[in-house]
């Protein structure tokens, strides 16, 4: 190598070190002026697999921001969205929750859909003190400081579903599929203990885990077939998630499970999923959730236009997430109203005991335990991609974090009201909590 | 006619009620003399109980009209007029039908309220409906309703039956009113009916005769009887076991064919041409959501949809293909890794593009009728059609492109540019434009497995990721640049797999199959079939 | 080609080496001497985000080492990454001890609430920080050892070992999903509370772990540029550009080969077990067939074959990454893949080809290119 060209490129590189350098300063020296807006976080997935799902959320909070904008504002002030991208992948799930805690500095996050991505974000945002409203259904067995969970608790949509099925249909065996993480691991454990409590014999439960996005069911159904033709009336509860339903509920078509023979109930298929493929050999298949587009209420009506109107689109559903994250909105501006400032500590002490309406005729009312009030009600699936509800419960159920059925959950209790206890995770036994911060 | 329909109906009630499952006792004697007018009319407002009581009177009224509101509550096309609380079916193919109360003519569409059913109705109401067509002229409709009364019905349709089955002519229809009789003759008092049930019994191949057996087994009194539920039991067993192999055997075959139809296309990519192609699986995608376009296009006409998304896919994802290659890959070649790069960089780009334009939702693509149900062989056996087609669908196409790889001045051609470049471009090949063909070839074919892919998973950005890397693996375990190979690999594959599942379940039989491959690898470093001479090399 | 790569590497690497100190020095004084009011102070976020892209770094280092030098182009280096990822994981929750959810001093969270009776013999030792430290080479090296001493004694090459090492990351990875390997499952291993004895949450804890990423860092790169320099690294680049010739001069080619593979799954191993706390989740992700991927593209783009491309190209890639999402949610992927194709079609030799480097190096021609 010659002088000449050694030097040349000392020089460049030396140039560019330099400019990724001040880049990368000016990158995180970040916005020091914040102060005219209300800053609102969302951190869904906009690529990658969980983007399927996602993108709607993102586009609810947008809508809702606009929305509450057109009306003023909040405490004077415009509200402001931040949209970062996380791409479904976990550990970026953190380093954005922290991006848009420490340099975009917003007062409330609205974001995650699985289970991994709250936890992954959990330990940022109570390191930060920052304050997240997580809209799904979710296992439990957790409720953060700073974290409001606004989905279903299973207490909210696994054990009502089960009793609908066993009072009300009368079924007898029972088929536990499941895609096998977290949520389905937690939900069938509770369930099978539930089940068992109720009198259901080891040999009247099938449990069966298959791995994300499995798409090849024919086994599996053949399987189900087999299980559900000893005599007994057989139901599918199943927690499967996302993309594998829609190659599911095919073979479930193709090989003629209908819901007359062996019902399925889902707790993680809605209108949204249902969108993505014909349903017409589905019809009378089963969902649980907290909402329903068909559900006939004025309020639901006036957000099902919002939508249309905002989306553009108005063949483009609304979901149970999307309720939820619209009451952890509504809940969210109602305590800042209260409280008067965006400050955290503040929110959080103002926001116990507010009730906002939800969308199916009730009230939600956020509890000490971080989660909310919510009716459940139980829809078949209709040839047009909607539920018709045939089951309800008569009010609403509180959430509950911590399980009554898996012994060592059945111990624990949260609230972050009561000064005497003021944690999430109060072992009863002990009477402590334990070092969690929650 | 109408008494025999009305025998017919009030025989099928009781047995009706009882496999709703709610609990609902109903006996014949519990149906009031209201008129047939006032029962239907108050279907429009009853709820999903009294709706149940409604249709056993309804039915056992034997009114005219009866069945086609049965049906049409059924297929949920049964309407009530909210202003004037007439009831009124439409059916999807033919004219409104006014059925009871005042009609209007052009109610208007907000006045329509549908009269929903829910599981409990939708099972009843199949009894019912199959009790009226054991007269059907159509013997699979007969075959099909006495499949439905198997185990359903109760003694008190046994006359029926027995009229049903003497007036037969159809075999199969026969076997299944056989069938029927013979479960329901299971409860006789007398032990050598049971016995003779018990024989005709153990003829059939039909799942929930084995259980109806078994738990007659439980609770047989008569020796001679017992012995004979014995054998029937072990027979069908054995009969069980036989037809879930053969099952288990087409659930791998049509595995396979997937595997096959999404890495044949690779193996012209990959495997021919020695592009490392990551965007393989979006060219699938591309496939996948042309066929959602055509079915957008041609909404009325969606049972040939397919025959024109084939082409159309086809020519589409070449079309893509062929830009791609033009612009980056010519480019590349002799540095195979970097279009593993570039092609990574294109597989973004395309999977955004598709989140762009068609929103990160799954797209909805219909399955014609041909494509859906099953077929079903027996009661132990049944193979689903789209499965059947698929396995057709990718032993067409590779057929078709092992014909034109061999048979055709272009398939001649390109087997020369892989081979020799310099040889054949001295040789007056244009070497650029049949790399541009070959590539745009391989494209072409993933583009047509994502219409058989339509069919059975998800239409979204992701489709492609979930095949690619299976794909690789099958071209690699195949032994690259060998069709044949590529074909034996994914057929062993897939059945592999679905025989290890039912063993060791649908996660650790992947594991395996993975774990298989690599193991595999190390016998034979280069695949099943391995190409031989002098290019190996390289 | 009369130039060695040593000569060749020299100054470049001493501008890395020296940046790379610098980093060290500067950015524990800016984050935690530097008062947060001014606008030169370093957050911890931003801290932690070098450090991880340093880890990042160390693992496309550890690629380039096969694949630049030895011509094995792996697919499935996350697999060694996430294994080491794991061993500090494990590691990690052993310290939660009797401070997590359900307040068990001996099964973490995830076990308890899916009722597992007993800690399974394989977390055991993993309370010790030697013991896993120890593992956070050990196994990712056992596994490379294993495979590669099968693999390159049959003589797997080219695109079949690339297959097979992908094959092997994609199986790992559905064995790592599976609740029942006791590894957490999808969540994976997360809600670290401190490591040695120093709270994850503190800024003094952040710096710590980011120096000792550069520190390895620069380690590493020492490493592998003293094994390239050797003479073991002149038969490497001779395996790389004709396999067969050098067998059959009498090298025994598969222990070249396996040497330098276990080596860089070592390092892999280190640059995940250094990632993990500062990221504070380890899961079943890492082994996604995708995410190997990504980091051959890093060492690509950085310019393959010179080591300190690697490390630019995954400083480049992933800085690129971080801006991206955040500046554009929408777009970023067109961005991201533009950047592949065009860096393909216009740097062949990646970034560092562009800086100054007009010849062909011998580290960067791959004769034959088969793979």
């Amino acid at each position: 190598m010659n002088e000449t060209t050694r030097t040349g490129f000392r020089r460049r590189f030396k140039k560019t070190g330099l400019q990724v350098l001040t880049t990368a300063l000016a990158l995180t020296a970040g916005s020091a002026f914040a102060a005219d807006t209300i800053k609102v976080g969302v951190l869904h997935s906009l690529s990658g697999t969980m983007a399927i799902s996602e993108t709607t959320l993102k586009d609810t909070v947008l809508m809702l921001i606009d929305e509450q904008n057109k009306k003023g504002g909040l405490l004077g002030k415009k509200l402001e969205a931040v949209v970062v991208d996380p791409a479904s992948n976990w550990p970026l799930f953190a380093e954005k929750a922290k991006e848009l805690l420490v340099k975009d500095k917003v007062d409330v996050i609205y974001g995650c859909w699985t289970s991994v991505s709250r936890k992954s974000v959990l330990p940022v945002i109570e390191e930060a003190n920052g304050l997240l409203f997580y809209p799904v259904q979710y296992e439990g067995e957790e409720s953060s400081k700073n974290v409001f969970y606004t989905g279903a608790a299973p207490n909210q949509q696994a054990i009502p579903a089960v009793d609908y099925l066993m009072k009300d249909v009368g079924v007898k065996r029972w088929v536990l599929a499941g895609t096998d993480y977290v949520y389905p691991r937690t939900t069938n454990k509770i369930l099978e203990a539930y089940l068992k409590s109720k009198g259901v014999a080891a040999e009247d439960i099938m449990i069966n885990y298959t791995p994300f996005g499995h798409s090849d069911w024919q086994t599996i159904v053949s399987d189900i077939k087999k299980f559900g033709s000893a005599g007994k009336k057989t139901a599918v509860v199943s927690t499967i998630n996302g993309d594998a339903n829609v190659p599911f509920y095919k073979e479930l078509g193709n090989q003629g499970i209908s819901a007359e023979n062996i019902p399925v109930i889902a707790f993680s298929v809605g209108e949204e999923e249902l969108s993505g493929f014909d349903t017409t050999p589905l019809v009378g298949h089963l969902a649980a959730w907290n909402y329903f587009m068909s559900v006939n209420t004025p309020e639901n009506a006036a957000f099902i236009k919002q939508w249309h109107a905002f989306i553009k689109d108005p063949k483009r559903v609304t979901n149970d997430p999307m309720e939820a994250t619209y009451i952890g909105f509504n809940l969210w501006v109602k305590a800042v109203e209260k409280a008067k400032t965006t400050n955290v500590d503040a929110v959080r002490k103002a926001i116990y005991g507010l009730s906002v309406p939800n969308l199916t005729g009730g009230k939600a009312v956020m509890l000490p335990n971080h989660h909310i009030t919510k009716p459940v009600l139980i829809g078949e699936i209709q040839a047009n991609g909607q539920f018709e509800v045939v089951w309800k419960t008569d009010k609403e159920v509180p959430g509950d974090a911590w399980t009554d059925y898996l012994p060592e959950s059945a111990k624990i209790t949260s609230d972050w009201q009561d000064p005497a206890i003021n944690c999430g995770n109060y072992n009863t036994a002990t009477k402590t909590c334990s070092g969690q911060n929650y | 006619m109408k008494p025999l329909l009305l025998l017919l109906l009030v025989l099928t009630t009781a047995g009706a009620a009882a496999d709703s499952g709610t609990g609902t006792t109903m006996t014949i004697d519990a149906i009031d003399s209201r008129p047939v007018d006032e029962l239907m009319l108050a279907l429009g407002t009853a709820s999903f109980r009294d709706k149940e009581t409604l249709v056993t009177q309804l039915a056992a009224s034997g009114d005219a009209r009866v069945p086609v509101l049965l049906q049409a509550l059924l297929d949920g096309t049964l309407y009530s007029d909210a202003t004037t609380g007439a009831l009124i079916a439409t059916p999807a193919d033919a004219a409104p039908i006014p059925l009871a109360g005042a009609a209007r003519a052009d109610v208007p569409k907000d006045d329509l309220r549908k009269i929903t059913v829910n599981n409990g109705l939708r099972s009843q109401l199949r009894v019912l409906i199959a009790a009226t067509q054991l007269q059907n002229p159509d013997p699979a409709v007969r075959r099909q309703a006495a499949r439905t009364l198997t185990g359903n019905a109760q003694t008190t349709l046994l006359p029926l039956l027995d009229r049903a089955l003497a007036a037969e002519t159809d075999a199969g229809a026969r076997a299944a009113l056989a069938a029927a009789q013979a479960s329901l003759n299971l409860a006789n008092p007398d032990p050598a009916i049971r016995a003779a049930a018990v024989a005709a019994l153990a003829e059939t191949s039909d799942k929930a005769i084995l259980t109806l057996l078994e738990q007659q087994a439980g609770t047989e009194t008569d020796r001679t009887v017992k012995a004979g539920l014995a054998r029937a039991i072990t027979d069908l067993r054995g009969r069980e076991q036989r037809f879930a192999f053969v099952g288990d055997l087409f659930f791998g075959l049509s595995l396979g064919s997937v595997l096959l139809l999404a890495a044949v296309g690779l193996a012209i990519t990959f495997g021919v041409m020695g592009v490392i192609n990551m965007a393989h699986g979006e060219m699938i995608m591309l496939g996948a959501y042309t066929t959602y376009v055509v079915q957008l296009l041609m909404p009325s006409h969606i049972e040939y949809s397919l025959a024109v998304a084939v082409p159309a896919a086809f020519v589409v994802t070449a079309l893509v293909g062929i830009a791609i290659e033009r612009s980056v890959i010519r480019f590349l070649y002799g540095r195979p890794l970097e279009t593993l790069l570039a092609t990574f960089g294109i597989s973004l780009v395309l999977q955004q593009l598709v989140r762009t334009i068609f929103s990160p939702l799954n797209k909805s693509v219909i399955t014609p009728q041909w494509l859906s149900g099953s077929w079903e062989v027996n009661g132990m056996l049944s193979l689903t059609y789209n499965r059947l087609y698929i396995i057709l669908f990718a032993l067409a196409v590779l057929a078709s492109l092992i014909t034109l790889l061999r048979k055709t001045p272009i398939g001649l051609q390109m087997r020369a540019v892989t081979q020799n470049r310099a040889m054949a471009s001295s040789m007056g090949i244009r070497t650029g434009w049949v790399d541009a063909l070959t590539f745009g070839l391989g494209s072409g074919i993933a583009g047509i497995a994502g219409v058989a892919l339509s069919q059975l998973t998800n239409v979204g950005p992701n489709l492609g990721q979930s095949y690619i890397i299976d794909s690789f693996l099958v071209v690699v375990f195949g032994g690259v640049g060998n069709l044949l190979g590529t074909f034996v690999a994914a057929m062993s594959l897939g059945v592999v797999n679905k025989f290890a599942e039912p063993l060791v379940g649908a996660v650790l039989a992947k594991i395996l199959i993975l774990v298989f491959v690599i193991l595999f690898i190390q016998r034979r470093p280069r695949g099943l079939f391995a190409l031989k001479g002098r290019f190996v090399e390289d | 080609m009369t130039d060695s790569p040593r000569l060749l590497n020299d100054a470049a690497s001493r501008w890395l080496l020296g940046t790379l100190a610098l980093l060290i020095l500067l950015v524990p004084v800016f984050s935690l001497a530097v008062p947060e009011t001014s606008p030169f102070h370093l957050s911890t976020y931003t801290v932690a985000l070098f450090g991880k892209y340093l880890c990042l770094a160390l693992l496309a280092l550890a690629l380039d080492l096969v694949w630049g030098y030895a011509g094995i182009l792996s697919l499935g280096h996350g697999a060694f990454f996430a294994l080491g990822g794991y061993a500090m994981g494990m590691y990690l929750m052993r310290q939660i001890g009797s401070r997590g959810v359900y307040g068990n001093p001996l099964l973490p969270d995830f076990m308890v609430f899916l009722n597992w009776p007993a800690l399974p013999w394989y977390w055991h030792g993993f309370d010790n920080f030697f013991f896993a430290a120890l593992m956070v080479v050990l196994v990712p090296g056992m596994l490379a050892f294993a495979f590669g001493w099968f693999a390159f004694r049959s003589r797997v090459t080219g695109v079949y070992l690339s297959i097979i090492t992908q094959a092997l990351t994609y199986a790992l990875m559905l064995a790592f999903f599976r609740n029942d390997m006791g590894f957490g499952g999808n969540n994976g291993l997360t809600d670290f509370k401190e490591l040695l004895g120093f709270s994850l949450t503190s800024a003094a804890t952040k710096n710590g772990l980011f120096v000792c990423s550069g520190l390895a860092l620069i380690a590493g790169f020492l490493l592998c540029r003293w094994v390239v320099a050797s003479r073991l690294g002149r038969v490497l680049v001779a395996v790389r550009d004709a396999e067969s010739r050098t067998r059959f001069m009498g090298y025994r080619v598969e222990h070249y080969k396996l040497f330098v593979f276990v080596l860089s799954a070592m390092l892999a191993g280190v640059a995940g077990a250094l990632y993990v706390p500062q990221v504070g989740i380890i899961n079943p992700g890492e082994f996604a067939p995708l995410a190997s991927i990504e980091v051959v593209v890093w060492v690509a783009v950085g310019g393959r074959g010179y080591l300190y491309g690697a490390i630019v190209g995954a400083l480049l890639v992933n800085y690129a990454k971080t801006w991206f999402t955040g500046a554009f949610p929408e777009v970023w992927l067109f961005l991201l893949g533009g950047l592949f194709v065009v860096s393909t079609l216009f740097l062949p030799r990646g970034v560092i080809g562009l800086l100054g480097q007009r010849r062909r190096l011998p580290a960067a021609t791959a004769p034959g290119g088969t793979h």
